[in-house]
């Protein structure tokens, strides 16, 4: 077998092959970069980040950035507040489509047809910001933590993966015995649909905490008081807007080392933002090429 | 004679009648056996109803004149107004080629881009390598709107980014790249291209291993090379999956993404950086002229439904695949 494969071999396979690697090579690359040096920058110092000493590995290794990050009551209840927001969203959300998505995937389910039709027209047509904005000012939830919670409580998409999965993974005939043997449908999703459904479940989950932890949009138009802000839109104050409170410099007392800080707080608080959400990624990966694969295809 | 005709036939209707009502009957227990079903349905149906089909309903406020003491429904009809007044605008056209001209791009670029990324992954045959590109490639994916932004300006900065270092070892002068509007497109659809390929790269690896394994093998007897084997069995397997993505993204075409681009923006790259959605939120929401910011939603919206339908109706016609 590996005889005849080199044999085969030619040399437009082999051409072929090193342009795969070359490519598959240079892709690592520029996306591996800009990460590495984000977290480089990030633990040097002020001097050696302005003066673009750092290139690869940490340059003068400090935790000035990360002290300066803690130290500032803004950023800790931003940090509590999108805790909360993934927390309680992620809940939310994956109830909601699980309860949605279930008894779509159920052929004894009468009108499954007529509601996804209803769910699908959504991902059409929408009314818009406008009357979307004045739906939720009208419910009241301005400016309250259910803003960031209720309009965004369910995915359509991510309804239709798991129904899809719930569909192909779940055997009818498992159903059907079930019920001859007195199960309720609820006790039936309970105890054996949810236990069989962890791939499906795992990827639901970081799909949703990946959306609730970098939200952004609600928290711009639906919140004003500070206390209920996100990290996301401090994020945006500071990092975009450029306006850091001067508060947080105490330790910094010269000007220049105040600029330097500023910069390489950019640094520190990218990496603070991104590695909670990225923490959790090993441990659904295994679910979730599977998830992924049996949801999106048939979709 | 004809009395029995006549009771076979009053036979024949009552047993027509009291089978649809068996039927009737039928889906009636249906309903009521899985009467749980239908209890588990209502709260996310309401969260429809009420987050989706009501602003739906609401969207009518852009025939209206808004007046937040009569609401919605309330307000009186301004007919075809504000839609003319956007249709003459001189933001107008400048609003649809900036739009466009994003979007085009991103689908030209962003599309295949995730394609050529699965198609060469699925030729590695080392498994640590093809997970570690897997892995690596799909880590953007958790960088939010705002940190990918902010990554780029920083990145871009004449004083502080990579980039700048890297042109001055060259010995070339620093660029402002966020401040040049010929840049805009380009920095925003090739930084989605970073951030996204692994993600978008997922389902079409899902796709090439769910490709019959004998056809590889009858490639191999005819002596077919890589190359051919992408070409006649790897494209045509991904071919319904891409397909399906391609029609969603046509129907998506003006609906370019409000977040980033909104985050990009500064005064200096505006010509270029302003699009349909970040002109519906600043005359909208930051200038409270609701029903007019409406209009110019609505009718992006329609672009957009027209496109999708259009976009399906000839996928339909020319392939198998289509959403419906």
């Amino acid at each position: 077998m590996t005889r005849s494969n080199a044999i085969r071999e030619s040399v437009g396979d082999k051409l072929f092959l090193t342009l795969v690697y070359a490519f598959l090579g240079l892709v690592l690359l520029v996306v591996l970069y800009p990460l590495i040096y984000i977290v480089s920058s990030s633990f040097s110092s002020p001097q050696a980040v302005i003066s673009g000493k750092v290139w690869l590995l940490p340059v003068d290794f400090s935790l000035a950035g990360y002290r300066a990050i803690f130290s500032n009551p803004q950023i800790t209840t931003g940090y509590a507040n999108s805790l909360f927001y993934t927390v309680v969203g992620v809940f939310i959300n994956v109830g909601l489509t699980v309860m949605l998505a279930y008894p779509l995937s159920r052929s004894t389910f009468y009108g499954r047809n007529v509601i996804m039709g209803f769910l699908v027209l959504t991902m059409m047509f929408s009314g818009g910001l406008i009357p979307y904005y004045l739906t939720v000012k009208n419910l009241h939830l301005l400016d309250t933590r259910w803003a960031m919670l209720l309009p965004s409580a369910m995915a359509v998409w991510q309804v239709i993966i798991a129904r899809t999965f719930f569909q192909t993974s779940i055997p009818k005939e498992l159903g059907e015995a079930a019920e001859l043997d007195g199960c309720t449908d609820l006790g039936f999703l309970w105890r054996v649909v949810l236990p069989l459904s962890k791939p499906i479940l795992a990827v639901l989950v970081l799909m949703y905490a990946v959306s609730q932890w970098n939200a952004y949009f609600e928290a711009l138009i639906f919140l004003k008081s500070q206390n209920l802000f996100p990290l996301q839109i401090i994020l945006r104050n500071i990092l975009i807007l450029n306006s850091i409170d001067s508060s947080m410099m105490v330790d910094a007392n010269k000007m220049a080392a105040m600029q330097g800080l500023r910069d390489l707080l950019k640094f520190s608080l990218i990496v603070v933002a991104t590695v909670p959400i990225l923490a959790i990624y090993p441990f659904v990966q295994k679910y979730f090429v599977q998830g992924i694969m049996i949801g999106s295809l048939k979709g | 004679m004809p009395a029995t005709t006549g009771a076979l036939e009053r036979k024949k209707t009552e047993s027509t009648i009291s089978g649809t009502s068996l039927v009737l009957r039928d889906r009636g227990k249906r309903v009521k056996r899985h009467w749980q079903l239908y209890l588990l349905v209502l709260l996310p149906i309401a969260y429809l109803v009420i987050f989706k089909y009501i602003p739906m309903y609401g969207a009518q406020i852009a025939f209206r004149d808004f007046s937040p003491v009569k609401g919605i429904t309330g307000s009186d009809w301004a007919g075809m107004k504000h839609f003319s007044t956007f249709f003459s605008s001189p933001n107008f056209w400048i609003l649809i080629k900036n739009t466009l001209v994003i979007s085009i791009y991103s689908l030209i670029i962003g599309f295949p881009a995730p394609i050529l990324l699965a198609l060469a992954i699925n030729e590695v045959r080392s498994m640590r390598f093809k997970r570690l590109v897997q892995m690596v490639t799909f880590a953007p994916y958790f960088i939010s709107t705002i940190v990918m932004v902010s990554m780029i300006i920083l990145f871009l900065s004449p004083r502080l980014g990579f980039v700048d270092h890297i042109l001055n070892v060259f010995g070339m002068e620093s660029v402002n790249f966020m401040g040049i509007p010929n840049y805009f497109s380009s920095i925003f659809v090739w930084s989605n291209v970073w951030q996204g390929i692994g993600y978008g790269a997922v389902i079409y690896l899902a796709a090439l291993s769910g490709i019959n394994v004998d056809l590889y093998e009858a490639a191999r007897v005819d002596g077919a090379s890589r190359i051919r084997k992408v070409w006649h069995i790897d494209l045509p397997g991904i071919m319904p999956a891409a397909t399906i993505l391609l029609i969603l993204n046509v129907g998506q075409i003006m609906n370019v993404g409000f977040e980033k681009i909104y985050l990009m923006q500064n005064p200096l790259n505006t010509s270029t950086s302003e699009v349909i959605s970040t002109y519906v939120y600043k005359i909208g929401l930051l200038g409270a002229n609701f029903s007019f910011s409406a209009a110019v939603d609505l009718f992006n919206s329609v672009i957009n439904l027209v496109l999708l339908l259009s976009v399906n109706y000839f996928a339909r016609r020319i392939s198998e695949s289509s959403l419906w």
